[in-house]
C-alpha cells in the first residue's frame, strides 16, 4: 500500500512525471481495498469503470460539466472524472455501490424510487451521491437550498420534481 | 382485467438504478476487451490528402489504426429500412458508410479509429494523428446555400407529405380582412442524452462462420442488427444487438448505424472485442441534431377571429450526406379548421452534421411558430387567445376530412385556464408586476401524432407460478419495463409481483424501434396476444387432463384471475397454474404472440391533444427570462402507470423549456466547427430552472387505437411549452420574440428598439 510519503519518492524519482508509466497505486472504495497499476494520467473515473468494473459511477461528459461520476472522497462529494486515481490513495473512497448498507437502501436512494426521481437511470447515481454528501449531518434544506445545491447534477430526461420532492422527504427521515 | 394497467407502480428497474447495477452499453466486461478513440475531420469540406499515424502506431499499447485506406469494406446502406426511407432527400439517417473513402462533408466527422489495449492509450494515441486535407471552402449558410431541395414527403411515408396546397392559399391570403404574416427562427439543439454514445463490438467464429455481438446504446435494436448484418454482408441471425438500458435518447440513438459500425470494423480488425465510447463533444456532431429553422407563418382571417387562410413555409438544414427535413407544418396541417391550408419545406444542404429527429420533430418548433402566430393574430383581433382557438377548433382532420378517434381538446384549454389562474390575470400586456419583475400569461395547443405499428412478444408461465414476457422493446426511460410489466399482469392474470418482463436484446421476438411516441400502442397488444397464446396453452392442458378440476369445460367457460384457472360460473371450480404444468410434467408453456395495426387508420385520424399554460417572470433589468409555472393538460387516451407518464411529461415540458430559454448549437461560420460542443456552453435546464409544474391526465381511452386505448406520450410534452412561454413573454413584456432561443441578449435588444 502506498501512502502519501512513497508518494513524494515516486515524484523525486520522476516515475510520476511520465503519465505512462504504471505505478502501484491501492484505492479503498467502498470499504475494500484494490490494488493497482495504473498509470498516473488514469482519471479516478475511469480506475473505477475501466480497471474494477464498478461501472454505477457514470461517465457523462468527462469535464466535471454533468455530475454524473460524483463519488465521496473521505464524505465530501468529488468529480472522478476531475481526480487522478493516484491522487486518491489513502483516501476512503464511497461509491454508489457502497451507498446503501447491504440489502437496506439509503434513504435517499428508497425516496428516488418512491417519488419516480429517475428515468433513464443513467445520472441517478450521480444525483444520489451529490445530495447524500451534501446532506450528511447537515439541518434539513429549504427547496431553494436543494434546488441550487443540486443544480450540478444535470438530468436530461428532467426528473428535477421528483428529485426535489424525494430529497425534501429524504433529508426528514 | 385491469387490475395492473393504470396502477401507480414504482418503477420495476428502479432498484436497479438507484444502486448503480443498471447496464449500460460501455459497461460490459468482456475479456480481451481494447479501446477505440476515434480522430475527427479538422475541416468542415475537402479531401483528405493523406493521414500520417507513423507516431500513433508507435506508441505502446497501440493495436491499429484505421483509416478510410485500411479499414474493410462495408456495402452500403440500403436505401429503405422496412417503410422508413433512409437516404435521398428527405431521408431519415446519414447515408454515408464510415471510413470508406477521404471526402469530408463537415468538421468533426470520423476519419480513423485508434485501438489500444488502454482508454489512456487510445485516446493519446489519437492525438498523435496527423491529417493533412484539400480543403475547400465550406458552404455554412442557409439561405445562400446552392444545393436546395424540396422533399416530397417526410421519409417517404405517403402520409407525411411536405408540399401541399389545399383550397387556395394565395387567394385566400391576398383577400383576408387581417392578415399577419411573420418569421420564426429557432436554433441548432442537440439531445444531450447524459450517457454518450457507446459500443462494444464482438466477433467471434460460430459454426464456422462469422458472428457479431454489439452492445450498442440504441432504442433499434432490430434496425442496428439490419444495418450491420448488411454492411458485413452477414444473415440477420449472426448479428445480435444488447442493450437492456439507454440512457437517455430523446430522438437521437435510433438511426445512427455509423457508431457501431466503426466499433464493429475496429473489432474485426484487431481480432479482439472493441469499446468505442463517444466524447461529449463528439455528441454534437456525430449523434444527431435539430435543425435550426427559418419559418414563415401567413394567417389570414374575418375581423371576429374565423381563420381563412394558412401557409406555413419551412426552410431548415440537413448535411451533404442526408436529406432529413424538419417536418414543421405538422401541427399547421391539422390543429385548425381553415379552408385554405398551405405549407412547403425546403432542405439547404450545408457543410454541417447530419441532423434527425429529435422529441417531437417537426411539432415542437414548428408548433412554436405556428401557436405565436395564433397569439399574435389574438393581439391584433384584440380576442383571448384561447377563444380564438375555440373559435377555429377542427371538429375533424381538415388536411383528410377523416373524423378524429378521440379528441377532448376543449376539456384541456378549460382545465389549462382553471390551474394556471388564467381569468384572474390582466389580459394587457404590461400590466402585471411582481416586484422588479414583469409577469405574464401564456398558452398554447400541443398536440403530437398517435399511432401502432407491428411487433411481437413471448410469454412464458412457470410451473412456480412465475412468469417472463419478453419483446425486443427499449427501455429509454420511458418505463417500457414497468409498463409492460403491468400489462402483462393483467393479461396473465397474475399479480405484478410474480411477472418479469424482459426488453433490449435483438434475439427476442422483434419490436420496432422506440420512437415516435407509439411504443405502448404497439407493444402493449403483442404483449397481451402472447399472454393470451400462454393461458390458452395452459387451458388446453387443463380440459385435456382427467385429473384437472377443469377436465372436459368449455375453454370460453374459463377464466384466468390471480394465478388461477378457474370456471367463470363457479370461480371455486378451478386450480392454479403452476398444478396444471406440474402434473403435465412441464416446467414451463410459452407461447408468442403479435399484433398489428387494423384499418382504423384509414377511418380516423389518430393525435394525442394537450394545452400548456405558462407564468414568466422577467426583469428587464437583465433580460433573464425565468418561468414560474407551467401547467400542462393531456388528453392522451389511457395512462398505464401515471407516476412514469407524469414523468415523461415533466421531462418534455422541460425539455421544451429549455429549447425555449437557452439550447443553442451555434457552428463558427467560417469553419463550420461547432463553438458549442459541452454541457457548460450548452445549457440544459438544470433543477434550477425547473419551475412549478402541474400536470394532469384526461384519462379518456381512445375506443379505436387498439384495446388498451393508449395513445403515446413520450413527446407531446415538449411540444406547445415553447409556445406558452414565448407567448407569457409578450404578456409579460409587449415584446414579441420570434426566434429561439429566448436568452437575455435578444430581450435587451428588443426592450432598446421599443
Amino acid at each position: 500500500m502506498m501512502n502519501p510519503a512513497n508518494q513524494t519518492q515516486f515524484i523525486d524519482q520522476g516515475l510520476a512525471s511520465d503519465p505512462t508509466n504504471r505505478l502501484p497505486v491501492t484505492l479503498t472504495i467502498n470499504g475494500q481495498a484494490y490494488p493497482l497499476q495504473l498509470e498516473s494520467r488514469v482519471a479516478l473515473l475511469d480506475a473505477l469503470r475501466e480497471n474494477l468494473h464498478l461501472t454505477g459511477t457514470k461517465k457523462g461528459c468527462d469535464h466535471g460539466q454533468c455530475g454524473g461520476c460524483t463519488v465521496h472522497i473521505d464524505g465530501q462529494s468529488a468529480l472522478a472524472c476531475l481526480t487522478l486515481a493516484v491522487m486518491s490513495e489513502g483516501k476512503a473512497i464511497t461509491t454508489i455501490e457502497g451507498l446503501a448498507q447491504g440489502e437496506t437502501l439509503h434513504p435517499l436512494q428508497a425516496a428516488f424510487i418512491r417519488h419516480d426521481a429517475l428515468q433513464c437511470g443513467y445520472c441517478t447515481p450521480g444525483q444520489l451521491m451529490a445530495a447524500s454528501a451534501w446532506l450528511s449531518g447537515q439541518p434539513p434544506r429549504t427547496a431553494a437550498e436543494i434546488q441550487e445545491a443540486m443544480s450540478g447534477n444535470l438530468c436530461r430526461c428532467a426528473a428535477y420534481p421528483n428529485i426535489l420532492a424525494a430529497i425534501l422527504e429524504a433529508q426528514g427521515a | 382485467m385491469m387490475d395492473a394497467i393504470g396502477q401507480p407502480l414504482e418503477r420495476a428497474d428502479a432498484h436497479l438504478k438507484v444502486t448503480g447495477a443498471a447496464r449500460y452499453a460501455a459497461e460490459w466486461d468482456l475479456p480481451g476487451l481494447a479501446y477505440g478513440a476515434v480522430v475527427v475531420s479538422g475541416i468542415a469540406r475537402g479531401t483528405v490528402r493523406a493521414i500520417d499515424a507513423k507516431a500513433a502506431r508507435r506508441t505502446p499499447g497501440v493495436l491499429a489504426v484505421l483509416t478510410h485506406e485500411n479499414a474493410p469494406r462495408l456495402r452500403p446502406l440500403p436505401d429503405k429500412l422496412g417503410k422508413v426511407l433512409l437516404r435521398g432527400e428527405g431521408g431519415m439517417t446519414e447515408a454515408r458508410q464510415p471510413l470508406q473513402d477521404a471526402e469530408v462533408y463537415y468538421a468533426g466527422q470520423p476519419l480513423a479509429v485508434v485501438v489500444a489495449d488502454t482508454h489512456e492509450r487510445a485516446r493519446h494515441a489519437a492525438t498523435l494523428v496527423g491529417v493533412t486535407y484539400d480543403e475547400q471552402p465550406p458552404e455554412l449558410a442557409m439561405t445562400t446555400a446552392r444545393r436546395q431541395a424540396r422533399p416530397a414527403t417526410f421519409l417517404g411515408s405517403p402520409e407525411e407529405k411536405l408540399q401541399v396546397s389545399i383550397g387556395d392559399p394565395a387567394a385566400a391570403l391576398a383577400a383576408a380582412p387581417v392578415r399577419l404574416e411573420r418569421v420564426y427562427e429557432s436554433a441548432v439543439t442537440h439531445h444531450n442524452p447524459i450517457e454518450p454514445l457507446a459500443t462494444i463490438a464482438h466477433w467471434e467464429q460460430r459454426d464456422g462462420a462469422d458472428f457479431l455481438t454489439l452492445y450498442d446504446t440504441t432504442r433499434f435494436l432490430t434496425g442496428v442488427q439490419q444495418i450491420a448484418a448488411g454492411a458485413f454482408s452477414l444473415p440477420k441471425e449472426n448479428v445480435h444487438v444488447i442493450c437492456p438500458f439507454v440512457g437517455g435518447a430523446f430522438g437521437s440513438k435510433g438511426w445512427l448505424f455509423a457508431p457501431p459500425l466503426l466499433a464493429a470494423l475496429a473489432a474485426r480488425m484487431v481480432g479482439r472485442p472493441v469499446k468505442i465510447e463517444w466524447r461529449r463533444q463528439d455528441m454534437f456532431t456525430v449523434a444527431g441534431h435539430r435543425s435550426a429553422t427559418r419559418q414563415t407563418l401567413a394567417l389570414g382571417a374575418t375581423p371576429d377571429g374565423q381563420l381563412t387562410a394558412l401557409q406555413h413555409d419551412t426552410q431548415s438544414h440537413a448535411s451533404l450526406v442526408s436529406g432529413f427535413a424538419e417536418p414543421c407544418a405538422n401541427l399547421s396541417r391539422m390543429l385548425y379548421q381553415v379552408p385554405n391550408l398551405g405549407f412547403t419545406h425546403q432542405v439547404a444542404h450545408l457543410n454541417l452534421p447530419s441532423p434527425s429527429t429529435m422529441r417531437g420533430p417537426g411539432e415542437t418548433v414548428g408548433g412554436w411558430a405556428l401557436e405565436c402566430a395564433l397569439d399574435e393574430l389574438a393581439t391584433e383581433l384584440k380576442l383571448d387567445p384561447v377563444a380564438l382557438r375555440l373559435k377555429n377548433y377542427a371538429e375533424h382532420n381538415p388536411e383528410t376530412g377523416k373524423p378524429w378517434s378521440s379528441k377532448h381538446l376543449r376539456d384541456c384549454y378549460a382545465r389549462g385556464q382553471a390551474l394556471i389562474g388564467w381569468e384572474k390575470r390582466n389580459p394587457v400586456p404590461r400590466a402585471m408586476r411582481e416586484g422588479r419583475y414583469l409577469v405574464g400569461y401564456g398558452m398554447a395547443t400541443t398536440m403530437y401524432p398517435a399511432g401502432r405499428n407491428a411487433a411481437t412478444a413471448r410469454a412464458t408461465i412457470s410451473a412456480d407460478g412465475q412468469a417472463l414476457v419478453e419483446s425486443a422493446t427499449h427501455e429509454i426511460g420511458n418505463g417500457a419495463r414497468t409498463i409492460f410489466r403491468q400489462i402483462s399482469a393483467d393479461g396473465l392474470g397474475l399479480p405484478v409481483a410474480r411477472v418479469r418482463f424482459e426488453l433490449g436484446d435483438s434475439a427476442l421476438p422483434p419490436a420496432p424501434n422506440t420512437g415516435g411516441s407509439v411504443t405502448t400502442a404497439t407493444v402493449g397488444p403483442a404483449v397481451l396476444a402472447a399472454c393470451r397464446n400462454a393461458l390458452r396453452a395452459l387451458r388446453q392442458l387443463a380440459v385435456r387432463d382427467a385429473q384437472s378440476p377443469l377436465f372436459g369445460a368449455a375453454e370460453e367457460a374459463i377464466e384466468a384471475r390471480a394465478g388461477r384457472l378457474q370456471l367463470r360460473a363457479a370461480p371455486a371450480q378451478g386450480e392454479d397454474y403452476g398444478a396444471i404444468l406440474r402434473r403435465a410434467r412441464l416446467p414451463a408453456v410459452s407461447a408468442e404472440g403479435s399484433a398489428k395495426p387494423g384499418p382504423e387508420k384509414k377511418q380516423y385520424s389518430f393525435y394525442s391533444f394537450g394545452a400548456v399554460f405558462a407564468q414568466v417572470r422577467v426583469d428587464e433589468a437583465t433580460g433573464v427570462i425565468r418561468v414560474a409555472r407551467l401547467c400542462g393538460v393531456y388528453d392522451v387516451g389511457r395512462v398505464m402507470n401515471p407516476p412514469t407518464a407524469r414523468s415523461q411529461l415533466l421531462g418534455g415540458m422541460t425539455m421544451g423549456l429549455g429549447a425555449t430559454l437557452m439550447e443553442e448549437t451555434s457552428y463558427d461560420p467560417r469553419t463550420g466547427h461547432p463553438v458549442v460542443r459541452n454541457l457548460a456552453d450548452y445549457h440544459v435546464p438544470s433543477l434550477a430552472d425547473t419551475p412549478e409544474m402541474s400536470i394532469e391526465f384526461l384519462d379518456n381511452p381512445d375506443p379505436h387505437i387498439g384495446e388498451l386505448g393508449a395513445r403515446g406520450i413520450g413527446e407531446i410534452g415538449c411540444v406547445g411549452t415553447p409556445a406558452a412561454i414565448t407567448n407569457a413573454v409578450f404578456h409579460a413584456t409587449g415584446q414579441r420574440l420570434r426566434e429561439l432561443p429566448l436568452t437575455p441578449d435578444k430581450l435587451l435588444r428588443a426592450a432598446t428598439r421599443a
